[in-house]
């Protein structure tokens, strides 16, 4: 009988202590916000270009974080996909082509001597990369811009467009070398289908065979 | 003798550098056209200082530094510039670039140009600046600005200096070569550099496949007073990387992604010395280096002296090249090196060596096989990484896990592929990772900024909305108290019959003008005869019950006049005072008749009681004349039209009573003298009286027109209050019928001559109240 009181009073300083430390802890190391929702933002381009149908990256990061499709941002394209995949152990889907397609990245170019400074794109551009004033002349921070597309719907007189941004010897990147021949399965990096493979090969020698037989024939 | 260590894997290549050291160093030809490029090195790339058109002189800058990491870019040969424009340049991307072009004169000019002489005396930080000013940058191979490199700050102490003359790449024997003919050069060279650095000790490292080169070396370097020591390593590739050949001479291993100079050790090519020496004894910057022109497509295979900007065809011409026999042409050594498809780029200031291999010597590289996991790779490389994995993982893309195998140590020195039996590509794959990692890391960088940028201005926006709103609830704020102050003003206007009554009146002017106009349209429609009378009738029946409400509201008000008012009783007692002193005056005049008709004694003394009576009662009347016009300044003061009005009839009223007074007191007067003789004292006396009394009379009456006058020019001052106007009207109308009663009667009476003057008064009178009674007529009739 004293054994089971011991039991049951030893049990419960324990739960009165560990729930004081919880207790303390909830609200000493209290996290502001969703931390997912900084690191999804962090994966997201932060082109701001809002093709993913929120006004910015933050507010698509929030709403991956309530359970939003992961596949909706063209400027990240497959690897923010994959990326975001990676976090939230989920299935990396292809990108959703209803919000845009992946394409090279660019800037935005003003054709300056058409530029009438009304000022429209200034108040479009997400990241204030367009300098200008009222009826002066203006231009694209290039170094800033994201290439988001945003300044140029509301420009009145479409001297906005959007150039692909120039290789130089700065930006050039090696291209990836031409894979080999793939032995084994695991030689492409990705576990394809080994099957479906042998059987187009299989397939392949049967029709030269076949080819060689009716050449023969005639 | 120093110690020898050694570094992890490495291979041994066929060397083929036999060809080139047959025949000594020779000055290439200058070319027709030089082609400079603006960055040669690593860094910021220097900015055009010359304009085409423009003739420069051999050495003159052409291009000057720009930034920390940079160096300055100089004139070859002397000719004119001919454009500034993006050419082809030494890059494995064969991109365009932008270069200086130089059409040389052939005169091969030289500017003015000086050494240092006894740099001892100097400043470090000016030799270097002066280092950097004559475009030095790394010979070696990857062009790293050498003023950087000597100028590494106090937090750096250099204990060893390293002089790579290693040389271990394939079929290159640049160095080779200015050792052998120009080891005083790299002497004096090293001599400065460790003036520089001030070192604890020197080592050359070189390959054991130079002897001619150590031989030379050693016997330069008995001049120098610096203990040099000159460690041979044996023939590997590739001793002659940095770390590798830190790690050979020293054991020291320069930890992942830090340089030489963070574990003591700095390190420089033989050809930099050379450069440096040039630079600081005469005054030469770097124009020209060492080339080796080699490969089985060229019959005379050697190194050639090359100004920086000559097209490698004149260089291979130089060489008699076999062009049938060509079919790679490589820049660089056989390991590291790029092919180039064009012969018309520039030898810059990192180009060591050109081969022009045929195909026996360099065949295409055969189609890579599977890896069969041999490990070749990982015994073969230098920087002790595991190739294999590293293959999957780029292969893969997945570039984070490469990047944890320690991806950046990588220094792509090509063993890894040299040695791969499946010949995979490796060192393809590991740039291919390097670069996506470093767009990735740049995209990231570049994605922070405008995360940041992005939010910056959002917080922006919303301080200017919450701004606004500020404002706004302010002005809200400043509205609702003005709307306020206005409701207790009307409650105090509601409090106020007077300006209950003010504003009655302003809205029935209002209504009243609109009941005009819409009387004026309706007539305008009648005139026309539109279709729409009906509608404007109706309007102006609206126009006209509410202007009927309003003027009825505003009768109301007016009719009720504000209960206290201070004056009221003051003027009521003045005037019952005056009304006491004229009764008591009447009855004393009565009296004074009646004594008179009876020829009484007590008659004078009457006379004198009325005389005081009326002086008192005058007094009284003064007094209340002065309260009323006061009363009536105040109200006017107030705009207290009603109680305006109301006194004023009270004024008028008791004006004409005084008026009226004095005119029957004169009649009276004027009767006495009739029944008394003319000749008689009393007779005389009574003529005095009735002078007296017209006098008053004239008063009273003056008074009474003036009044009137006020009145009249008040109503049509506030213009158009129809009620007082037709009181007003109707009072003057009364008035003229009463002076022409006034005028008979005078003229009935007797003795016309007497009162002549009086009767012309009166018609005068008559004629102003005639004209008065007229023009507040017209008013009316305006009116109504």
């Amino acid at each position: 009988m004293s054994a089971v009181l011991v039991a049951i009073l030893v049990l419960l300083s324990l739960a009165i202590i560990f729930g004081l430390i919880l207790g303390y802890a909830a609200v000493q190391f209290k996290v502001e916000g969703n931390p997912i929702v900084d690191q999804i933002d962090d994966i997201l381009p932060q082109t701001q270009c809002g093709q993913c149908g929120y006004p910015g990256c933050r507010p698509y990061a929030e709403a991956i974080a309530n359970g939003e499709a992961i596949n909706k941002c063209p400027p990240g394209g497959q690897t923010t996909i994959e990326a975001l995949a990676d976090l939230l152990d989920v299935e990396a889907v292809a990108l959703d082509a209803e919000h845009g397609e992946e394409s090279v990245k660019t800037v935005a170019y003003i054709r300056e001597d058409e530029c009438i400074g009304c000022t429209k794109c200034i108040q479009a551009c997400p990241v204030d990369a367009i300098l200008g004033a009222a009826k002066q002349m203006h231009t694209v921070i290039v170094s800033e811009c994201t290439g988001c597309d945003l300044c140029v719907e509301p420009c009145p007189v479409d001297c906005i467009d959007m150039l692909p941004i120039e290789t130089t010897l700065n930006n050039w990147k090696w291209t990836p070398p031409v894979p080999g021949i793939e032995l084994i399965a695991t030689d492409t990096g990705y576990s394809s289908d080994p099957l479906s493979s042998e059987q187009a090969l299989n397939k392949q020698a049967l029709n030269k065979q076949a080819s060689s037989k009716e050449k023969a024939v005639s | 003798m120093s110690k020898i260590f050694a570094f992890h894997g490495g291979i041994h290549p066929p060397e083929n550098k036999k060809q080139s050291t047959r025949a000594p160093i020779r000055l290439a030809p200058v070319p027709e056209q030089l082609v400079i490029p603006v960055q040669q090195h690593i860094g910021a790339p220097a900015k055009p200082c010359v304009k085409p058109g423009e003739h420069v002189l051999k050495g003159q800058v052409i291009a000057v530094a720009q930034g920390r990491i940079s160096v300055s870019v100089h004139a070859s040969s002397s000719g004119t510039i001919v454009e500034i424009s993006p050419k082809a340049v030494p890059h494995p991307s064969g991109l365009d670039a932008t270069c200086i072009t130089i059409q040389t004169d052939g005169k091969d000019l030289w500017t003015e140009h000086q050494g240092l002489g006894d740099y001892r005396a100097l400043e470090r930080s000016s030799i270097i600046d002066f280092i950097r000013n004559h475009g030095i940058a790394g010979m070696g191979g990857a062009g790293f600005p050498t003023d950087v490199k000597l100028h590494l700050g106090d937090d750096h102490i250099v204990n060893t200096l390293i002089i790579n003359a290693a040389e271990c790449e394939p079929y290159i024997t640049a160095d080779d070569m200015l050792i052998r003919e120009r080891a005083d050069q790299i002497v004096g060279g090293i001599e400065i550099i460790s003036y520089l650095l001030n070192p604890t000790h020197i080592l050359i490292g070189i390959e054991d496949n130079k002897a001619h080169a150590i031989r030379v070396l050693e016997e330069a370097l008995r001049s120098t007073t610096l203990n040099i020591d000159i460690v041979v390593v044996p023939t590997k590739y590739p001793s002659g990387g940095e770390k590798q050949l830190v790690q050979l001479l020293t054991g020291v291993e320069v930890p992942s992604g830090r340089i030489p100079a963070d574990v003591g050790i700095v390190c420089q090519n033989v050809g930099t010395a050379a450069a440096i020496y040039q630079a600081v004894q005469h005054g030469i910057p770097l124009i020209s280096r060492v080339v080796t022109v080699t490969g089985a497509a060229v019959s005379k295979p050697q190194n050639l002296e090359a100004l920086i900007g000559t097209p490698l065809k004149t260089l291979l011409d130089t060489a008699k090249i076999k062009r049938d026999q060509l079919s790679r042409l490589v820049m660089g050594g056989p390991m590291m090196g790029f092919t180039i498809e064009d012969d018309g780029i520039p030898v810059i200031k990192t180009s060591n060596c050109i081969i022009a291999a045929t195909q026996e010597e360099m065949p295409p590289a055969p189609p890579a096989q599977a890896c069969i996991r041999c490990g070749l790779c990982e015994q073969a490389c230098p920087a002790e990484l595991l190739p294999q994995q590293l293959y999957w993982f780029a292969k893969s893309r997945e570039f984070d896990k490469a990047k944890n195998h320690n991806l950046f140590d990588c220094i792509e020195c090509g063993a890894c592929s040299y040695v791969c039996p499946s010949n995979i590509p490796l060192v393809q794959y590991y740039r291919f990772a390097k670069n996506e990692i470093r767009t990735e890391e740049a995209e990231q960088r570049k994605a922070d900024q405008a995360r940041q940028r992005f939010e910056a201005r959002q917080a922006r926006l919303d301080q200017e909305k919450a701004d606004k709103e500020a404002r706004r609830k302010d002005r809200a704020v400043q509205a609702a108290k003005t709307q306020a102050a206005k409701k207790t003003a009307t409650e105090a206007a509601e409090a106020n019959p007077e300006d209950k009554i003010k504003q009655l009146k302003t809205a029935a002017a209002i209504t009243r003008t609109k009941l005009k106009k819409a009387l004026t349209a309706l007539e305008t429609a009648k005139v026309e005869s539109s279709d729409n009378i009906a509608q404007l009738d109706l309007q102006y029946q609206q126009a006209e019950h509410a202007a009927n409400d309003a003027q009825k509201a505003l009768e109301s008000a007016e009719q009720n006049p504000p209960p206290s008012l201070t004056i009221a009783p003051d003027i009521k007692q003045l005037k019952t005072q005056a009304a006491v002193a004229r009764t008591k005056l009447k009855k004393a005049q009565q009296a004074l008749k009646i004594a008179e008709e009876k020829s009484h004694d007590g008659a004078e003394l009457l006379r004198v009681t009325v005389a005081q009576l009326e002086e008192k009662a005058k007094s009284a009347q003064k007094a209340f004349d002065n309260v009323d016009e006061n009363a009536a300044h105040n109200s006017a003061a107030q705009e207290t039209l009603p109680k305006e009005a109301a006194l004023n009839a009270i004024d008028l009223k008791a004006l004409k009573q005084n008026v009226s007074i004095m005119r029957t007191k004169l009649k009276k007067a004027e009767k006495a003298m009739e029944l008394t003789e003319a000749s008689s004292p009393e007779a005389t006396e009574l003529e005095q009286e009735i002078s007296r009394l017209t006098q008053l009379h004239q008063q009273a009456k003056t008074q009474l027109d003036n009044e009137e006058a006020r009145k009249t020019s008040i109503a049509a001052a506030q213009g158009v209050d129809l009620k007082k106007l037709k009181i007003d009207a109707a009072l003057a109308r009364a008035a003229v019928t009463k002076l022409e009663r006034s005028i008979k009667k005078l003229q009935e009476t007797a003795e016309p001559e007497l009162n002549s003057p009086e009767l012309d008064k009166l018609q005068s009178e008559l004629a102003a109240a005639q004209q008065k009674a007229t023009l507040l007529n017209n008013t009316l009739s305006q009116f109504e």
